[in-house]
């Protein structure tokens, strides 16, 4: 396959194939739908013979986390995929993650809760992936993926920023983008790293006491209350850093709007649609898509609080990104949210009655 | 130009691929291409359909409220769809599967014996091409052309020997679909 073919793939595809280019060590992951053929496409391209990827199916989602944790604690790229009720399972591995700053990738396809829920497309993950899903204070580094390209291109980004600030990453999509099949132009590959470059980048990774150096040690486990004060206040300040640089979002058709919706993944998709209905009524809306949900666009969003009437949130759960939009717009216009629960998918006509009831 | 078509029907009458074909053509003609499955628990017999838009810009929502085109293969489809077709737009349903024919005078209605022709040229599996040759033949969304090189790109090397089969039954959608 040439590097820069145009594709037609399934969003969970396009996951596993960036993998693979982008110089990933290894995958752990446990089936669920609708995020299998992530496992899938990996089994089935065997990167193992090429790149040398390991690919394993772990006996559980408890079990893929750990994984992850121990490779992640030797410098490589790794990463497991799952969906709702399996990234419930990983929460404790996640936060010990956070707390042992191991950089890694977790990604999240979306379904239908709470519990085991439905199998079909939802965002109600929102809170567990941007608020700290497990215990303690921490932050996962949250990217929300709208297309199928976005699915391709995140995976690097998400490693990119992973090591970066040694922090986890996540890539929260939805069943809808996971399963959908778009045009895609896969990135070009890139070799994984060798021993020698990783023991450079990661001089915290656990490589093996080269020339003597003193042990590295990865744990969250700190029983003294003063030195964990410490580590928590050098966490905390790696986190106001992620939320002064790495702030992403894309505007469409704001210039002349009157009101806005703010929406991520597909329902961003959908609010674009709703958007062209509305304008031809004479509406004038547009958008704001935050692509990071952590950090948060807070300032873009408190500046538009002072050009428009109101904002409305679209979100295909029951209102939770609305909650960060209030504390940014601090009361200065209405923001309502619209959404459908349980695996429906608003549809785009549902979204134009919506704003027009709201506002 | 952009094309929104549902294409409905049961699990195993081959809707999902068909949707598959006619975007992986479009891609090869350079167009934007969205392929959207409502996918559930159905398994073979119960209800499939998938949402595929063919566009010359970029789409915005792969979920849409009201189609160009429905390509309605069973009874509970036609009721699902049927009034989702947009004013002066259309809809397409075999004869086999449908006992009650779509009725809205709004809309341009075409009929399309797929499943007879199906089995009277012996090629019950290539169902779905004949009705994908009926919506090329009235719709040209895409060439036959794309079509063929589609099918060479997404079938495994060794069911090429059948893309001669497809053809034929594209072509056959051709001849048999007829405005009603």
């Amino acid at each position: 396959m040439a590097d820069q073919e145009i594709t037609l793939m399934k969003g969970n595809e396009a996951i596993a194939h960036a993998a693979i280019r982008c110089g990933c060590d290894g995958y752990f992951g446990y089936p669920i739908t609708p995020q299998s053929e992530v496992l899938e496409t990996l089994a089935a391209e065997k990167p193992w013979e090429t790149t040398g990827m390991v690919v394993l199916q772990a006996e559980s989602e408890v079990s893929s986390i750990n994984m992850v944790y121990g490779g992640a604690s030797t410098g490589k790229r790794v990463m497991t995929s799952s969906s709702s009720p399996g990234v419930s399972l990983m929460q404790e591995g996640i936060s010990y993650m956070a707390g042992a700053e191991l950089p890694a990738l977790i990604v999240d396809v979306m379904r239908g809760g709470p519990g085991l829920g439905t199998i079909q497309p939802s965002q109600s993950d929102y809170f567990q992936a941007c608020k700290g899903g497990g215990h303690g204070d921490y932050h996962l580094i949250v990217l929300a993926p709208a297309s199928v390209q976005e699915m391709a291109d995140f995976v690097d980004l998400a490693f990119t920023l992973a090591f970066r600030y040694r922090n986890p990453a996540m890539i929260l999509a939805d069943g809808a983008i996971g399963q959908m099949m778009e045009k895609v132009v896969l990135p070009p590959f890139k070799p994984r790293r060798t021993e020698e470059e990783i023991i450079k980048e990661c001089p915290w990774a656990t490589t093996g006491r080269v020339g003597g150096r003193k042990p590295n040690i990865i744990t969250s486990l700190e029983l003294r209350s003063e030195e964990m004060e410490v580590i928590n206040l050098r966490i905390q300040a790696k986190y106001r850093e992620i939320e002064e640089k790495e702030v992403r979002f894309e505007e469409f058709m704001l210039d002349d709007a009157d009101y806005a919706i703010v929406a991520f993944g597909s329902a961003a998709r959908i609010a674009k649609k709703s958007i062209e209905i509305a304008r031809s009524q004479g509406i004038k809306v547009g958008l704001l898509r935050p692509i990071t949900l952590w950090p948060f666009p807070t300032k873009e969003v408190q500046k538009l609080a002072g050009q428009v009437k109101g904002i409305l949130s679209l979100e295909i759960n029951a209102g939770q990104m609305v909650e960060d939009i209030r504390l940014a717009v601090e009361g200065r216009v209405p923001v309502r949210h619209f959404g459908r629960l349980g695996g429906i998918i608003p549809d785009p006509d549902e979204v134009v009655e919506a704003l027009k009831r709201s506002f | 130009m952009t094309e929104e078509i549902i294409i409905a029907g049961f699990g195993g009458q081959g809707v999902l691929s068909m949707g598959k074909i006619l975007a992986y053509a479009g891609l090869m003609e350079g167009k934007e291409v969205t392929w959207m499955p409502a996918y559930g628990p159905e398994q073979r017999g119960g209800t499939a359909n998938v949402t595929v838009i063919v566009s010359d810009d970029p789409v915005s929502s792969p979920i849409l409220s009201s189609y160009d085109t429905a390509i309605v293969l069973n009874q509970p489809s036609l009721e699902k769809f049927e009034p989702k077709v947009k004013p002066g737009g259309t809809i397409i349903y075999d004869g086999y599967g449908i006992s009650e024919p779509p009725t809205r005078p709004d809309i341009n209605i075409y009929r399309i014996d797929a499943m007879d022709a199906a089995a009277e040229m012996n090629l019950i599996k290539t169902f779905n091409m004949i009705v994908l040759g009926g919506l090329l033949k009235i719709h040209p969304v895409v060439k036959i052309e794309s079509v063929l090189a589609a099918l060479r790109k997404t079938l495994p090397e060794r069911h090429h020997h059948l893309i001669p089969k497809n053809e034929e039954a594209i072509r056959k959608g051709m001849e048999i679909i007829k405005k009603l």
